[in-house]
């Protein structure tokens, strides 16, 4: 099928269910990405993802491949248990900032460092959005989340994590791309990028990571048409999109 | 490694449990240091590659079990192990693997608490064990070895029972039995492929099958609810089929101890010494403490029996004699030591004679 004719239809992989996701929410559009690259390389047999907690808590719900379930920020690992059994499946965990940046910093990392070889997809919306807008390591300094009423302060709640930079310094990790829901282009790019996270998986056995900066509309306080300017005025800069490590040239 | 070609062999409760695991199939060993359970991930890391298994040295207990939660749900029998400040952090991991209904191995090799408590030989794990140490109502099997070959058969038995019934198993072990060398005779080596399509598991949707959700979320009115209703049923049945305990002279006995682990050990000699000395004792172990067996101790209350519970905690166990007493009242005496202490026979014996005298 041709990218003009998937944009047309719901993807096969893509349940006929309606989501739980706010208007404009960033969340929807992955798992529509995903969908449309499991019905493009025909891998629903071969595919296994991983639900994190957080407001993707119900991946399942949408995508029409054996997934698993974890405990808050434990989903790297409970990705790499799956994929030390069954090697030969395509695996990956999808997650977002609270899971994978505050109470999961220690999975991610050593999954990272030792190589596992699945693929991430981490969603950074610069909230906790499943629990109500809460401050997570990525809101952004200034940014009024329902724990940091007055905008959050870099002395004593800290400055913004940069997950894919920090991973980056780590010597096993072949692939890592921080992308962006917004214009077509960029989401197109997001596409691409977790095609090719899922590429290095498959051919090169290692381990990648795919950063989407998201929209979260509700707790950002803005209209969904607003959402993407947003994260071009506020985000971009802290979080610069673009191939931040790639060692499969 | 020597154990592998040998059948009859001296090691520690520890190594034996793992090699217990691997000749029941067990593929996958996550796991992370602490005494006094070392030599189980030492064993394993050697031990796994030996027979096309996998051995990951976690960065935390947390990620032990989570490893262990996404290789069980792929279909492999795989199997973590830890003491005291560790069994802590995997009972997230646990309790998660309880509500996903998946098989699991779990070894405890107690050691003292609270807190960083000390290594040495302790069995103040017992209602973390038995009550679930974790969030939300759910059960694990738990069984209790007493000697290195009870340890090695009941972990080469473990996965059965944790597929037969969807259910993580818990071996409850402690400091003295897991270091000790006694000899064992190694079970066969079951004939398990490394991971298991059962019919639950994940193995991709092949062949346009239904996708397979391994989960424990259950978020629409009255799901949860339905579902908890199944896992108690579940759970009711097996407190019907599984209780497992072992006698010693508890036939006439007046007066029946109950011990498990190391304390039942020492208890065994004490109650066989007050035999010599003409006082009619007799000891009743159990080896599942949850379903904990009241038959024996509920048939001894009717014969007019009285009991002297022996542990190596304030009275945990107790609490479960209590239970299995109830509607049928009897004396009941503890004696405990906690903290390192480990009871001696002489001890056991004078509480016995004290008891008798009464
Ligand atoms: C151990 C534990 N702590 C806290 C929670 C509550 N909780 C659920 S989701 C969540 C944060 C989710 O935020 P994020 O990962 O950024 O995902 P989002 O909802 O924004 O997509 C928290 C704290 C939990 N379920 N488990
Ligand atoms: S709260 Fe935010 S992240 Fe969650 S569904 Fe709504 S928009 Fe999406």
């Amino acid at each position: 099928m041709t990218q003009a004719a998937m944009k047309l239809g719901r993807p096969k992989a893509l349940l006929d269910n309606r989501t739980h996701y706010c208007p404009g929410c960033g969340h929807g559009v992955v798992h529509r990405i995903l969908a449309e690259i499991i019905d493009e390389w025909d891998i629903r047999d071969s595919c296994i993802g991983m639900a994190p907690v957080g407001c993707a808590v119900l991946a399942y719900q949408y995508l029409d491949i054996d997934m698993c379930e974890a405990a808050h920020g434990r989903t790297p690992e409970v990705a790499a248990g799956v994929k030390r059994a069954r090697p030969d499946k395509l695996v990956f965990s999808y997650q977002g900032d609270g899971d994978l940046a505050a109470i999961g910093t220690n999975e991610i990392v050593h999954v990272a460092n030792r190589g596992e070889p699945i693929s991430v997809i981490f969603i950074n919306n610069a909230v906790y959005g499943m629990t109500g807008g809460q401050m997570a390591p990525t809101t952004v300094p200034g940014q009024k989340t329902t724990t940091s009423p007055k905008g959050r302060s870099i002395t004593g709640e800290g400055y913004p994590l940069r997950v894919c930079e920090l991973l980056a310094t780590l010597e096993q990790p072949a692939y890592i791309e921080r992308c962006v829901i917004g214009t077509p282009n960029k989401i197109r790019r997001t596409k691409n990028a977790i095609k090719k996270s899922f590429r290095v998986q498959r051919d090169l056995k290692a381990f990648s990571l795919v950063e989407v900066l998201s929209p979260c509309p509700t707790y950002w306080r803005v209209p969904p048409t607003k959402a993407a300017e947003y994260i071009e005025t506020y985000m971009e800069e802290i979080f610069p999109p673009g191939i931040i490590k790639d060692t499969t040239k | 490694m020597a154990v592998k070609t040998q059948e009859k062999v001296l090691v520690t409760g520890n190594v034996a449990a793992a090699e217990g695991a691997v000749r029941a199939g067990c593929r996958f060993y996550f796991g992370y240091p602490i005494t006094p359970q070392n030599d189980v991930p030492e064993y394993m890391s050697a031990r796994m590659p030996e027979v096309g298994g996998t051995f990951v040295q976690a960065e935390s207990e947390l990620a032990a079990i989570s490893l262990v939660h996404g290789a069980a749900a792929a279909g492999a029998r795989a199997m973590t192990s830890s003491s005291g400040p560790g069994l802590s952090l995997k009972q997230e991991g646990i309790s998660y693997l309880a509500g996903s209904e998946l098989p699991a191995l779990i070894l405890n090799v107690q050691r003292g608490g609270p807190g960083l408590g000390d290594v040495r030989c302790a069995q103040g794990d017992y209602f973390q064990a038995t009550r679930g140490g974790g969030h939300g109502d759910y059960r694990l099997i738990v069984l209790a070895p007493h000697t290195v070959q009870e340890t090695c058969d009941l972990a080469h038995e473990a996965f059965d029972l944790a597929e037969t019934w969807r259910c993580p198993v818990l071996i409850l072990s402690d400091q003295q039995l897991g270091q000790m060398m006694e000899p064992v005779r190694l079970p066969t080596m079951k004939d398990v492929p490394r991971v298991q399509d059962h019919p639950w598991a994940l193995t991709g949707a092949a062949g346009g099958r239904e996708r397979r959700i391994v989960k424990s979320f259950y978020w629409r009115p009255g799901e949860l609810e339905g579902f908890n209703q199944r896992l108690r049923a579940k759970y009711e049945t097996m407190e019907n089929e599984l209780p497992r305990w072992e006698e010693d002279a508890a036939d006439d006995a007046e007066i029946i101890l109950v011990a498990y682990g190391t304390s039942a050990r020492i208890t065994r000699d004490a109650t066989r010494a007050a035999r010599d000395a003409g006082i009619k004792a007799g000891l009743v172990r159990p080896i599942t403490l949850w379903p904990f067996p009241a038959e024996p101790l509920v048939a001894a209350a009717k014969r007019g029996a009285r009991f002297l519970v022996v542990e190596m905690s304030w009275g945990q166990m107790i609490e479960d004699v209590k239970l299995a007493l109830y509607g049928h009242p009897a004396p009941l005496d503890l004696y405990w030591r906690a903290g390192g202490g480990v009871p001696t026979v002489h001890e056991v014996a004078e509480q016995i004679q004290r008891i008798a005298r009464e």
